[in-house]
Order: structure tokens, then C-alpha cells, then sequence
């Protein structure tokens, strides 16, 4: 995708300490954010700012746009809560007639349970990223959106999700079996690192050479090709990734909110992360994060508003593809003319 | 009565003509996201909330200027498709130069701005709208019972496609708009405007939603969300015909509404998603759809 942000992307520029400083500040910001508000709410936003720095792994890096990334999100919230919950797993199989396959566990501990919930979004995003990178620019998004709202209507469907009540009730249990989740300051510290590992995962990810190779497929794919790189592969790994960083933002959720519901996996969902990357900046590494915040605030503070949320966030969209397309971190990084 | 593979005639033809008028939408729809596709190369995301805004025009019609069902299937294409005209000389033709993702993320986020403006002012449940008077009533055809307004819906679509069809395909008006989808720098130098063919396109694919939006006010209730969830099916059903013709969408329209109201009588539990599997295993066949020009 050439025109997300060609002024950003290209120019080598003397080592710069813009993202070590913008780290160390985002660090701090949010060690002291739980003084300041609701701990929940900053919570909330860690979990979307992770599952928008995801997001943003595929459109920002690879110029690829997914519209159903509520699937990762909400399925994998969906298998966490139920994996710690509950724990027994019944797979369907064919023998003649359908037969169950009940795998008797124990309710898992909250480690496991995320870990489990992001497998299970890494292997949708496997089956729907080979099927979705047949196609290309608009098409890629339709396809997406389209499979992410058919498992929607699994999710609707299946036993284990209880339909329209969602799972509730989820125990948060003890991290490693040391650490107490129900103490309010330990799930904020556990979340905050969870986010953190996941950010620098991400950052990792796009300085390696793999990344390298996600950035010219964004710029150029058919040179890429012409360079002997198997594009399809690459932008495969990179679905995958994404998908189970999704996951593991979603499973978090579950965890924090001791709940996994419809409104997880139903394609608003999958706006709404756009909108968060949109509004922070496609292509930057900390604008998913400023935009998430940015949304779950307005969400939160507004909520008096009702309805006109949703309109407000229409008007934001518009505003953002027409006057700001490089979002409020984007906009920063180039009036300091820095890369963030 | 009688029975076809142990289902009562009754039900399967039922649940046949409900497929075939889900259908009549699909196709009308996903012609006008075609045709808008193919001339501005933009996802109209809005075109759900269009489809939605005909049919509360038909309501407004009806009960605040007393203007009967007949009058609203010639006004509110109009009066919807100029919205259309002002959106896009507004916002979409600020688009053309950048990527194709940008239009569909604005139409989406116009998409947030109409259903959530209707959503306030008339709540989430829906308001009724009668069948035309001269519509009412039905025929009895033996093997089942078919009501003329359903007939009727079925008819004026098939109509519609067709003559949309014939009007891109066949006449010279349709032959500058698919040399202008090819090369507008050539088409300009002759002498037309471009421009103003690609604002009245987006102004026809808009109104053909809410022609789409008319016929079905009487089916379903009126309500904001009518077009949320329909336009998410019918981009599978683009996926599936392809984008490149007009034939395409119309024969994927109807087919696979069809088969949606088959496996609503096999096999009830995937009708939801039926449409969705049949695109994922097109995908895997033909990448480029059913009638798509490969890529």
C-alpha cells in the first residue's frame, strides 16, 4: 500500500532516541495512569491498545487490511474463559454419525487459559489468512470481514458460548499459582506486562529482517516477488501473527473483565480496532496505543451520550481519511521529524 | 400436498420463494456496489445504511406527505441517490488519488454516522409498513400459496437487474462509462465529462440501494439495522460472483439466495453461514469468483 504514509516510511535517518524516549515515557504514563483513573478502565485500553498494535502489524507493515480481526479477538476471549472456567474440552468427529471427543481437564490456570486462547486464534488466523491472501486490497478486507462474521454466527450457535449471555463469571485464579489475580494492583502489573511483551514483540518484529521483507511487500510487492521472495509466505506469518497477538489481547480481557460475550467477535469490533489504529496512526509504532486510549476514554466518558458515541465515531473516521490520514502520532512524529 | 425428500411441499417451496426474494435484494445490492466499484474503484461500505434510508423514505413518504407505496419506488431512489450525489462531490472525490482501502474506510465510517443518527431518533426496534393495497393478497398455486406482493418483489428485480444490464452492456450511454472505467484521460479528450459521469454513477448504485431499501419495507420491518448485517452477506456474495461483471452479480444474487433458503430446510443451523462457506470454498477454487476476470 503506497500511500499510508510514504513521507514516514522512507529516508534513512541518523540513530535517532525518539522510540527509547517515547518508550520510557509511555512506561511511565502508564505506571502512574491507575493513580489518576478507574485501574479497570486503563486495563481495558492496555487490552485494545495491544489488539490495535496487532492490527496494526498487518496494515501498517504489511499494507494489508484486515476487517474481521473481532474473530482472533473474540474467539480467543471465548476459549480463555472457558478453558478456565469450565476446562473440558468436546471436539465434534465423524464416525458414521457426529460423535463428541470429550477431553476431561480441570478448569486451567489463568497462564494456561491465555496461552490456550491465543493458540486457537493463531490457527483461525492460519485458516483464514491462506484463504484471504488469494485476494488482494479491497477484496482482502471483504474476505476477511466475511469469515470473521461467519464464525460470528458459530459463536452464536455453539454450546459452550451460551448465546447471548456470554461467558460470565470467569475466575481470574493465580498467575503461575503464585500470583493473585484478585488483587487489583498484581492484575494491573500482570496485564501492563502482558501488553509490554506483546508491544516489544511487536517492535521486534518489524526491525528484524522478516520485517524488512513485510515493509518492501508493502512498498513494492511485484519487485519483492521479482527479488525471489515468496511474498504469499511472508504475508502468511505475518497474518498469523497478528492473529494470535489478537488472541492473546483478547484472552487478557477475558481474564480482566471475567467475561466473554458477542460484542467481542461482532464485526463492530473489527471497526472499532481500525478506528483506534486510524486515529493514533497506521504505521507507527506507539499510534495504536494513543489511539486506543483515545477511543476507550471517549467510550467511557461519553458514555453518557448513548447512541451518539457511534455517530461521534463515524465523524472521527471521516475526519481522520480526510484531513489526518496519518493519525495524531503520525502527525506528532512529523512536526518533530522523528520516527515514533 | 405432497412430499419431496421427506419435507412437505409446503415448507420447501416457502423457504424456496423466501430464498428467492433474499435473492431479488442480494442481486439488486450487490449490482449497485458493482457498478459503483467499477466506475469510482471504491467498497461503497455505506451502501447497507443507503438501502436502510430508502426504505425509511418510503415510511416518511407514506405517513408525513401521505405519498402512497407507487410514489415512493420513483421518490426515494431519487431523493436517496441525491444524498448520494452530495457524498460523493463532499467527501469521496477527494479519495480518487490514494489508495482504494481510504474510500472504504470513509464509506464505513459514513455507514456509523447514518445508522447511528436513525438509531436515536426512531430506536432499535422497527416500525411497520404496510403492503400497497393493490398488491394484497396472494394466489394459490397448488403445490403452495404465493402472495402477490412477494411476487411482485421478485418480478421489478429481475426487471431492474435487467435493465441495468442492458444499460451498461448495450447502449452507447454504458459504453462511455466502460471506456471511462478503462482509460478517462482518452474518454475526457473527447469530449465528456468524466467527473460528472462518475458523481451520477455514484448517484445510481446509491439509489438502486435504496430502490433495494423501498421493496423490502413491506417485507421487514423498517428499522436502522436492516442494513448493517445484510451489507456483510452481500460483500460474501460479491466475493463469490466477482467484481468484474454486472451478469455476475445478478445470476450470484439470486443463485445463492436460493441456496440459502434450501439449506434453511435441510439444514437449519447453517443458514446463517451457508454463504459464507460457499465463499471460502470459491476462494479456494477460483480466486477471482464465479465470473470474475482473474486477477
Amino acid at each position: 500500500m503506497d500511500s499510508v504514509d510514504p513521507k514516514l516510511a522512507v529516508g534513512e535517518q541518523p540513530r535517532s532516541y525518539a522510540v527509547p524516549i517515547a518508550f520510557v515515557i509511555m512506561l511511565a504514563l502508564l505506571l502512574l495512569a491507575p493513580f489518576v483513573t478507574y485501574p479497570l478502565i486503563v486495563m481495558q485500553a492496555l487490552c485494545f491498545a495491544l489488539f490495535a498494535c496487532a492490527f496494526n502489524l498487518l496494515i501498517g507493515y504489511v499494507g494489508l487490511l484486515s476487517f474481521g480481526h473481532a474473530l482472533y479477538f473474540g474467539w480467543a476471549s471465548y476459549v480463555c474463559a472457558h478453558l478456565a472456567k469450565v476446562g473440558t474440552i468436546a471436539l465434534p468427529y465423524w464416525a458414521g454419525s457426529w460423535q463428541w471427543l470429550t477431553i476431561p481437564l480441570p478448569p486451567l490456570p489463568p497462564e494456561l487459559a491465555i496461552l490456550g486462547g491465543t493458540a486457537v486464534a493463531a490457527i483461525f488466523g492460519l485458516i483464514a489468512g491462506s484463504l484471504a491472501i488469494r485476494r488482494q486490497g479491497i477484496y482482502f478486507a471483504m474476505i476477511t470481514l466475511a469469515l470473521a462474521q461467519m464464525m460470528y454466527f458459530f459463536a452464536l450457535q455453539a454450546p459452550f458460548t451460551h448465546g447471548e449471555d456470554g461467558i460470565q463469571a470467569v475466575p481470574r485464579g493465580r498467575l503461575f499459582g503464585v500470583f493473585d489475580l484478585s488483587n487489583p494492583s498484581v492484575l494491573y502489573v500482570a496485564v501492563l506486562g502482558i501488553f509490554l511483551l506483546g508491544f516489544l514483540l511487536i517492535y521486534r518484529i518489524i526491525h528484524s529482517p522478516f520485517g524488512e521483507v513485510l515493509k518492501a511487500i508493502r512498498e513494492n510487492e511485484a519487485r519483492a516477488i521479482s527479488l525471489g521472495y515468496k511474498t504469499d509466505r511472508y504475508k502468511l506469518v505475518a497474518f498469523v501473527l497478528s492473529a494470535a497477538l489478537a488472541g492473546l489481547a483478547g484472552s487478557t480481557k477475558a481474564i480482566v473483565f471475567q467475561l466473554a460475550s458477542l460484542t467481542d467477535v461482532h464485526w463492530a469490533m473489527s471497526g472499532e480496532v481500525i478506528l483506534m489504529t486510524l486515529v493514533g496512526g497506521l504505521g507507527t509504532i506507539f499510534g495504536p496505543v494513543a489511539g486506543a486510549f483515545v477511543i476507550i476514554a471517549m467510550q467511557n466518558y461519553f458514555s453518557a451520550l448513548d447512541q451518539w458515541v457511534t455517530v461521534i465515531q463515524g465523524i472521527i473516521f471521516v475526519a481522520c481519511v480526510l484531513l489526518f490520514r496519518r493519525g495524531l502520532v503520525g502527525e506528532l512524529a512529523a512536526l518533530l521529524r522523528i520516527k515514533l | 400436498m405432497f412430499e419431496i425428500f421427506g419435507i412437505p411441499s409446503q415448507a420447501l417451496f416457502g423457504q424456496l420463494l423466501i430464498g428467492l426474494i433474499n435473492g431479488s435484494f442480494y442481486a439488486v445490492l450487490s449490482l449497485g456496489l458493482a457498478v459503483i466499484f467499477g466506475m469510482l474503484n471504491i467498497i461503497n461500505f455505506s451502501h447497507g445504511a443507503q438501502y436502510m434510508m430508502g426504505a425509511f423514505c418510503a415510511f416518511f413518504l407514506l405517513h408525513y406527505a401521505g405519498l402512497n407505496y407507487w410514489a415512493a419506488l420513483v421518490l426515494a431512489p431519487i431523493a436517496v441517490g441525491f444524498t448520494g450525489i452530495l457524498v460523493e462531490r463532499a467527501f469521496l472525490q477527494w479519495l480518487y488519488k490514494l489508495d482504494h482501502l481510504y474510500g472504504l474506510l470513509l464509506t464505513f465510517g459514513l455507514a456509523l454516522i447514518i445508522e447511528g443518527v436513525f438509531r436515536n431518533y426512531f430506536g432499535a426496534s422497527g416500525l411497520p409498513y404496510a403492503v400497497p393495497e393493490s398488491l394484497q393478497g396472494g394466489i394459490n398455486l397448488g403445490f403452495m400459496f404465493l402472495p402477490i406482493y412477494r411476487a411482485w418483489v421478485i418480478g421489478f428485480s429481475l426487471v431492474v437487474c435487467l435493465a441495468t444490464w442492458f444499460i451498461i452492456e448495450r447502449t452507447r450511454l454504458g459504453g462511455y462509462l466502460r471506456a471511462a472505467t478503462e482509460n478517462p484521460t482518452l474518454v475526457r479528450s473527447f469530449g465528456i465529462n468524466v467527473p460528472r459521469m462518475i458523481t451520477l454513477t455514484y448517484g445510481f448504485g446509491v439509489g438502486l440501494a435504496a430502490l433495494a431499501g423501498v421493496m423490502a419495507a413491506p417485507i421487514y420491518n423498517v428499522s436502522p439495522q436492516m442494513g448493517a448485517d445484510l451489507i456483510i452477506v452481500v460483500f460474501a456474495v460479491v466475493v463469490i460472483g466477482g467484481m468484474g461483471s454486472i451478469m455476475g452479480a445478478i445470476v450470484t444474487g439470486f443463485g445463492l439466495g436460493i441456496i440459502e433458503g434450501l439449506t434453511k430446510v435441510f439444514f437449519p443451523e447453517a443458514s446463517n453461514t451457508v454463504i459464507f462457506v460457499i465463499m471460502a470454498i470459491v476462494l479456494l477454487i477460483r480466486p477471482a469468483g464465479l465470473f470474475g476476470r482473474a486477477a
